[in-house]
């Protein structure tokens, strides 16, 4: 007989995280016992409310986190999960990524009175059942909580400090995405191939994580971070067996965060899925999924250090250049963006290879953890408004997002081509936009362990990227418009709020980026 | 006096400005072209008043200094010198004389006007111009620095006489040209970073960046990406394609500031960065360079005389006057590098009166091409004299200022090598080439039937020139003012560098004599 001990859960850390997977809960029961007409209200209410509770349970939890020395917070739930300072930072931020998603979601102007996801995703495209579901105006409310399970999913992702859970997390953010992808109101079967796409990619992705999970565990004998950093540091076992579990761990994740060569779904899946998830799923992803790859390099193969660097350089390196040049050869607008989210995955990891502890470092310098939390935040914050600002260009058959029909914005709506060249700048790194302070952060992270030849592509390739960034500017305000050109249609105060923080996050962190480096600095380092 | 933020009043009154007069509508109103000279004229009145408070030979003045974002190290410093003040006072004289030249330049024939984005950007320009000239601290410099390049981006591609397609190719071209170079030097600010907190803490003040102790390899590095970027900026051969296509493009009130005042950073940067924070990296250059600044001359010179378009000649004569300034910061002594910031203010003057001049004459014949016209001079004397006199002013005549600092440089070359010297005196000869057919083509000769009744200039148009003629006259008489400016700034950087006139050819006492001959 096994004695069976109630494990011991640290609810006042872990409420927020847990409150989101009951509103996810919750959703569901609503899905099934409320009458469609009145789901859609109460879905938003529960989400928006839900996420503004949980964003104030993350405040409350992050000024209340235990000291020790360099990290703060501490270990809870058996170990399975880590609350610290970084975690604490990327759940709020992936909180208020939610929040703006949720807007967008909501959204029912653009589309003449419904959402942008399909009437019926079960009706298949063509058929009369689809032209009965337009017909009635019937509503997706389901992508509610299928966004919590995946807000939820991400927390966990983020905070995992054992392999296993890592999985967890993985598996729960990923599948509501799939299936996220496919709804797309318009253009149904371009959305239902993204969705496939990605699908059968990521759970082949999937593959490589668990099959290198199992061999790291063969190797280390545990499943928690500090263990198997404990273990590698002693040389237990054969080292061939944590090099390749080391290795399809890192395939996996690179996947999430769409690095090269593990890219080939980005373009597709981004230009396939409704636009209002792509703006969550590009911001909120990447940033999960890089909190999970700092966490599990520098706790869990921390002395193995000089491993990974080199292979993070190539990959950084090959993310950037390809990237780039590929997203200089894009006709059409959501494309290119994901081609540049490539390219800013490639600075990410350019951040990522710097010097992680303080120890290593000056007083007050940048350090990697630092510099990669705020270029998430400026990245997600660019991220979501840009593709909102893609929904609001609209001719008949929905969004027009080839580059063509962007042609003369600025003579037309001259605001919205203004708020987008502003993205664009910033994505392109122009001093006075967020980009830039995080363009800075990371190369300054990266040049202090001597990343330099990185530092000098990155720079390169920051100048190519301007280049198709530019172009965009160029057709809008230097063309006239040719024929019927698009029309901006006017959103409602939810899109509106979505893109207005995003510019203001966008301007803000570019003038006064201090206060937000010094609390990413003050989150402190991974615990172990 | 000194407590007063003087200098961030100067640069706040245009950037408040601008916006102000971008947000006046301009159709069927001269409110904003008003806002915008009222604007920059207070701001060249203020930078005067800098002026005669600044003590010559006390180094830097009127410094203001604020923490900025701590965790990178940056300040918002402002301070002026010798140097930065000779900029200052360029930059606030040259924009409302050019906001006046260009009064209707943003008006359609239709009757609608776009002059509140074009002058609007203008006053930005400024503004960020005025934070690079003034910056102590690299981050601020760097960051103003690609900042000016939105407002000239879209000076240039979205007001100016030729069509749309072709502006828009010009604008992203110099962007690109610009981007490259700036992202270049991003890495070695990063770089500075980085070495700056190894040596202890990190900071991006200059004053506290030049006592590091670089070692070789490291510095060699740095230098070049700042070299690089300023020279793309400034522009230096075999990197200055960007320039003649640019000032084609562009109205000619949008190339005096590009080339007057924005490429200016090019140099005032390698005076200020390459030379004041690796000194020893910018000795091992310094062949190099040269050669450079002097194919330059001769290069720029060379197809200048061949060109037909008036804008793209004009364009040009910079390449040629770049490479005397780059030249006169290289050579290491004195003469060279007080001619060389003499120079970048006299440059500006004399270009100006010839960019804003022609732009009058296109205007008025609608064709940009000389061979166009013939015989303005017949029925507009006016207009071709103050040609005239820009044109004399390019080519260094004697008594006006570019002359002074011209003979500067040409000491200082000769100081440096005897051969280098008698390259550089090169381009005077073929300066006066490329002016002299300029005007004998434009202005002599039988009157062409499209130029007969050509109006002579107007009151407004003499007066925006008459402030920069005075200026060259002045200065070319009595270069004493500026020179007392300059002179103990150069010494500060030379004494940085660690080079001394102790081997001249022309003591400055010589050179000071002769120039009392020539006068």
């Amino acid at each position: 007989m096994i004695d069976f001990a109630k494990p011991d859960i640290e609810y006042g850390l872990l409420w927020p995280l847990l409150l989101i997977f009951a509103i996810a809960c919750l959703g569901v029961v609503v899905e099934a016992f409320l009458p469609r007409g009145r789901r859609l209200l109460a879905q938003l209410a529960l989400s928006l409310v839900g996420c503004v509770a949980a964003l104030v349970g993350v405040v409350m939890v992050g000024l209340d986190l235990s000291d020790h020395g360099a990290a703060r917070g501490s270990i809870v739930a058996e170990g399975a999960l880590a609350v610290d300072g970084p975690t604490v930072f990327v759940w709020g931020l992936l909180l208020v990524i939610t929040v703006c998603g949720l807007l967008l979601f909501a959204e029912r102007r653009l589309e003449g009175g419904v959402s942008a996801f399909a009437g019926q995703a079960a009706a298949l495209p063509g058929t009369d059942a689809e032209r009965v579901a337009s017909s009635k105006g019937l509503d997706h409310t389901e992508v509610y909580p299928l966004m919590m399970f995946a807000v939820a999913g991400m927390m966990i992702f983020a905070a995992a400090n054992d392999l296993l859970t890592l999985f967890v997390g993985l598996e729960v953010l990923s599948l509501p995405l799939y299936l996220l992808s496919g709804l797309a109101r318009r253009r149904r079967l371009l959305s239902q191939e993204a969705a496939l796409k990605y699908f059968l990619l990521g759970a082949f992705s999937s593959g490589f994580v668990i099959y290198g999970i199992a061999l790291v565990y063969g190797y280390a004998g545990v499943m928690d971070f500090a263990g198997i950093n404990d273990a590698i540091a002693n040389e237990t076992g054969s080292r061939t067996m944590l090099l390749i579990g080391m290795g399809m761990i890192s395939v996996g994740l690179l996947f999430k965060v769409g690095a090269v060569p593990f890219q080939s779904w980005t373009p597709d899946v981004y230009q396939g899925a409704p636009t209002q998830v792509t703006a969550f799923m590009a911001a909120a992803t990447k940033i999960a999924a890089f909190a999970a790859m700092m966490r599990l390099f520098y706790v869990a193969f921390g002395s193995e250090r000089w491993t990974w660097e080199p292979m993070l350089w190539v990959i950084a390196v090959l993310s950037m250049v390809i990237g780039a040049v590929m997203a200089v050869a894009q006709s059409d607008i959501k494309r290119m963006l994901a081609y540049s989210s490539i390219t800013h995955t490639g600075f990410l990891i350019t951040g990522l290879v710097g010097i992680h502890s303080a120890d290593g470092l000056a007083d007050g310098q940048i350090t990697a953890t630092q510099s990669v939390l705020f270029y998430l935040v400026t990245y997600g914050f660019m991220t979501v408004g840009a593709f909102a600002v893609v929904t609001l260009v609209r001719d008949a058959g929905g969004e027009a997002t080839h580059l063509s029909r962007w042609t003369g914005l600025g003579k037309e709506s001259p605001v919205v081509a203004g708020v987008f060249a502003l993205f664009l700048l910033g994505f392109a790194g122009i001093p006075l936009t967020a980009g830039f302070a995080g363009k800075w952060a990371v190369f300054a992270s990266a040049m202090s362990a001597g990343a330099w030849p990185v530092v000098v592509i990155a720079v390169l390739t920051s100048a190519m990227a301007a280049f198709f960034y530019i172009r965009v500017i160029v057709l809008m305000y230097f063309y006239e418009p040719v024929g019927d050109g698009p029309s901006v249609t006017l959103p409602s105060f939810l899109t509106a709020t979505a893109i207005g923080i995003g510019a203001l996050a966008t301007v803000v962190l570019g003038v006064v980026p201090g206060p937000l480096l010094d609390l990413a600095a003050h989150a402190g380092e991974f615990i172990r | 006096m000194n407590d007063f933020p003087w200098l961030s009043l100067i640069i706040l009154l245009p950037l408040v400005g601008g916006l102000v007069t971008a947000t006046l509508p301009a159709t069927g109103s001269a409110l904003p072209k008003q806002v915008a000279l009222g604007t920059a004229t207070l701001t060249f009145v203020l930078s005067l008043v800098v002026a005669f408070n600044y003590e010559t030979g006390s180094g830097f003045q009127f410094g203001e200094l604020h923490e900025w974002i701590p965790a990178f190290g940056t300040h918002y410093a402002v301070a002026v010198d010798g140097i930065g003040l000779t900029l200052v006072l360029l930059t606030t004289l040259l924009v409302p004389v050019v906001v006046l030249a260009s009064w209707n330049d943003a008006d359609a024939a239709d009757g609608t006007s776009r002059a509140s984005g074009f002058f609007g950007w203008m006053l930005a320009l400024e503004g960020l111009a005025l934070v690079v000239f003034m910056a102590q601290d690299v981050f601020l410099f760097y960051v103003a620095f690609e900042a000016t390049l939105i407002p000239a981006y879209f000076l240039v591609g979205h007001y100016g006489h030729v069509d749309r397609a072709q502006r828009a190719k010009a604008a992203v071209k110099f962007l690109l040209y610009m981007l490259a170079g700036g992202l270049v030097m991003l890495a070695s600010v990063v770089g500075l970073y980085a070495v700056s907190a190894q040596a202890g803490h990190p900071t991006y003040l200059i004053g506290e960046l030049a006592g590091l102790d670089l070692d070789k390899e490291t510095g060699r590095w740095l230098f070049l990406g700042f070299f690089i970027a300023f020279a793309i900026k400034a522009p230096l051969f075999p990197v200055h394609t960007w320039l003649p296509d640019t000032t084609a493009a562009a109205t000619p009130g949008t190339s005096v500031l590009l080339i007057c005042v924005l490429d200016k950073i090019g140099t005032y940067g390698m005076l200020r960065f390459c030379l004041g924070l690796f000194p020893e990296a910018s000795k091992w250059a310094t062949p190099v360079v040269v050669v450079l600044a002097l194919i330059s001359i001769i290069y720029g010179a060379l197809i200048a005389i061949g060109q037909d378009n008036m804008l793209r000649l004009i364009g040009l004569t910079s390449l040629s006057h770049f490479g005397f300034i780059v030249l006169g910061i290289f050579v290491m002594n004195s003469q060279g590098m007080t001619g060389a910031t003499f120079y970048m203010f006299n440059h500006g003057l004399a270009t100006a009166v010839l960019f804003l001049v022609a732009g009058y004459l296109i205007r008025r014949r609608g064709s940009v091409l000389i061979s166009d016209h013939g015989g303005v001079e017949k029925v507009a004397p006016v207009l071709a004299g103050l040609f005239l006199v820009g044109g004399l002013g390019t080519l260094g005549l004697p008594g006006l200022s570019p002359f002074v600092s011209e003979f500067l440089v040409l000491v200082g070359g000769f100081a440096h090598h005897w051969v280098t010297g008698a390259f550089a005196v090169t381009g005077i000869v073929l300066a006066a080439i490329y002016v002299l057919w300029m005007y004998q083509k434009l202005m002599t000769g039988p009157t062409v039937p499209e130029v007969v009744g050509m109006k002579d200039l107007n009151a407004r148009e003499i007066g925006a020139i008459v402030p920069l003629v005075v200026a060259m006259l002045l200065f070319g008489f009595y270069p004493k003012p500026m020179l007392d400016i300059i002179n103990p700034a150069v010494e500060g950087t030379m004494s940085v560098v660690g080079v001394s006139d102790d081997d001249p050819v022309v003591t400055p006492v010589d050179a000071e004599h002769s120039q009392e001959g020539q006068q």
